[in-house]
């Protein structure tokens, strides 16, 4: 009854944009070209970790169709800004390596020739000189005394709340009494879980096209999911103001996060301005797996305090997000994974220490639930891992602990408009798993019915 | 070595294009056509998005130097012939059965489903799964892609 009042929900809608991809007519920013056009390629890092001692561009210079070089000295502000822009902060990482580089296919330099052969034929000729550091890959061995120290600050760690005055260095949440609670349970279950880093692989490489226009503005085509993150981003670090930069995105050919950080648009914008003419900047599959941002690497261990009926009474978590590099989104991803890490659970007493480490590989940062997705695949093997324990039935384990509305989360958030007993019951029946009468009572929005305190 | 002059059948058109040594067909047709709708996701084979019909078989243009398709038939997706609604009936089953999301990988895959269809009119599924194997997409839905096929497949048969 309700369905058939409904015009959209429930209903299929037709995509807006899918006659447009059935006919080819869809215009990716690959598919832009202006007779003038310049093609940028990226001099990189061939090494982990190094101190610049000097780049010669004169082989380089003699390519036929090379146009110029930028280096760190040729950038107003030589800092990404993605955390600033959301209120994380600080940022660290340059858009162009100065004295360092901290990643294997880091960018170093950049070459604009007339076409895209002679960008990459110069770019081969540029000789760097390096000096290889010692590399650090994993985090543990990271934040250990001794470790090769990768950033500026003296730490290989990310430190939090740095703007009220109190430096943590990691992301803590206190609830209850975790060691108390330890010791009434009546199971340990103890794990470490590990995720590895994943690309994104869309389809269409992250690429765009700055112009300049005839009023002094520069249009830039970009493939970005967050076009106003690309927009300010380059504003601030090429110090123009926002409007003198029109950016036009939308098309995007598969993201799933890889396309949030700001990366290709802030150089290509400067080539453009410094030669007055369109460049574009398209990075090959190469690069794209290389050295476009990863979904980040996780090392979480989980230890829970268990009562025989089911219970869980206490949870300890201590994880490290691999950042890699550079921060991008993973100090924002930490956060999130803290706010999650007791899953959608009722647990009175909660120690989360989660840490954002630095080490000498591709950065990490968004990918479909950043931060979340690694906690939620601890959590629920966890959860597999308790019921085998205990010898008690996996559904039954999680409806016994699921949170319901009212319910205060470890973070000191309220829980509101809980639907995990109801999710659960609907995909038992789905599966045609035939859950016991007093599961099947339960709801979400009332603890009366199979109320296990 | 100096460029040569290419001569071939694009779309139902004869074309004359001019290329230096090992230039891809997906290049001449991105660069020197205009027919974007052939994709560039990789340049190396791995992903299907540039598979065109060359004599009616596809295949990968970006593997493919464009010396190699002289005096041939080269057909891309602005050149599926359509019905009297401007769609082909493997355009229409994409696009009403949201095999289509990102739409980077579409025109390979709807290029990909014309050969096997003209091959093979009533494909199984295992046929149509086979026939795709080739080419990718990302944002996963080859579920909808499957019975997009399914779907023109019926629709060409008269079903």
């Amino acid at each position: 009854m309700v369905q058939r009042m409904l015009n959209v929900v429930g209903q299929p809608v037709l995509r807006r944009d899918g006659m447009g991809h059935v006919l080819g007519k869809t215009t990716y920013v690959d598919d832009i070209t202006y007779p003038d056009m310049l093609h940028l390629k990226m001099v990189r890092s061939p090494i982990p970790h190094a101190r610049i001692k000097g780049i010669d561009f004169s082989e380089a210079e003699k390519v036929p169709g090379f146009v110029c070089y930028l280096t760190h000295k040729d950038i107003p502000k030589n800092v990404y800004t993605i955390l600033t822009l959301i209120g994380v902060g600080p940022d660290e990482e340059p858009v162009l390596a100065e004295d360092k580089v901290l990643y294997n296919g880091e960018q170093i330099a950049a070459i604009v020739a007339e076409t895209e052969e002679a960008a990459m034929e110069a770019v081969s000729r540029v000789k760097l000189d390096l000096e290889e550091l010692p590399a650090v890959f994993d985090v543990e061995e990271a934040l250990k005394a001794g470790a090769p120290i990768l950033k500026p600050w003296g730490t290989n760690y990310f430190i939090y709340d740095y703007e009220y005055g109190q430096q943590n260095m990691f992301r803590k949440v206190r609830f209850g009494d975790v060691d108390k609670a330890f010791d009434e349970a009546d199971f340990i279950v103890e794990e470490c879980y590990q995720t590895s880093p994943i690309e994104h692989v869309p389809s269409e490489t992250t690429a765009c096209i700055a112009k300049p226009e005839a009023d002094g503005r520069i249009t830039v085509h970009t493939n970005t999911q967050a076009l106003f993150f690309s927009l300010d981003n380059t504003a601030l670090i090429l110090q123009v103001p926002f409007q003198k930069l029109h950016f036009v995105g939308g098309t995007v050919g598969g993201g799933f996060g890889g396309k949030v950080d700001v990366i290709v648009e802030p150089i290509a914008t400067l080539a453009a301005i410094k030669t007055g003419r369109p460049v574009k900047y398209k990075f090959t599959r190469e690069e794209e797996m290389r050295v476009s941002s990863s979904r980040g690497a996780w090392r979480m261990y989980f230890k829970d305090g268990v009562m025989k009926d089911g219970r869980i009474i206490a949870r300890k978590v201590t994880t490290y997000a691999d950042s890699g590099a550079y921060n991008r989104h993973t100090p924002y991803a930490v956060t999130k994974h803290v706010a999650n890490a007791a899953g959608p659970y009722r647990i009175p007493n909660v120690w989360i220490d989660a840490h954002c480490v630095y080490t000498n590989r591709q950065p990490g940062s968004a990918m479909r639930g950043f931060g979340v997705t690694p906690a939620s695949f601890a959590i629920e093997s966890q959860m597999d891992l308790i019921a085998e324990t205990i010898g008690m039935d996996p559904w039954e384990i999680r409806f016994i602990n699921a949170y319901r509305d009212g319910d205060m989360k470890p973070h000191q958030k309220v829980v509101e408009d809980a639907t995990l007993i109801e999710v659960m019951q609907t995909a038992a029946e789905m599966v045609g798993h035939k859950l016991p009468e007093e599961y099947r009572k339960m709801s979400s929005s009332n603890r009366e019915g199979g109320n296990h305190g | 070595m100096a460029s040569k002059i290419v001569n071939f059948t694009l779309n139902g058109r004869p074309v004359e294009a001019m290329s230096k040594p090992l230039t891809t067909l997906q290049a001449i047709l991105r660069e020197q056509f205009k027919y974007t709708a052939t994709k560039s996701g990789c340049k190396q084979g791995g992903c299907g998005s540039c598979t065109v019909l060359v004599n009616d078989e596809p295949i990968m243009s970006c593997l493919l130097p464009v010396e190699n398709v002289e005096g041939q038939e080269v057909v891309t997706l602005e050149g599926l012939l359509q019905s009297e609604d401007g769609l082909h009936p493997i355009q229409a089953a994409f696009f009403e059965r949201f095999a289509v999301q990102c739409g980077y990988c579409s025109p390979g895959m709807i290029m990909i489903s014309k050969a096997l269809l003209e091959q093979n009119p009533q494909p199984s599924r295992e046929e149509i799964v086979d026939a795709l194997t080739g080419n990718f997409c990302r944002c996963t839905g080859y579920e909808p892609i499957i019975q997009a096929v399914e779907e023109a497949a019926r629709r060409m048969n008269g079903g």
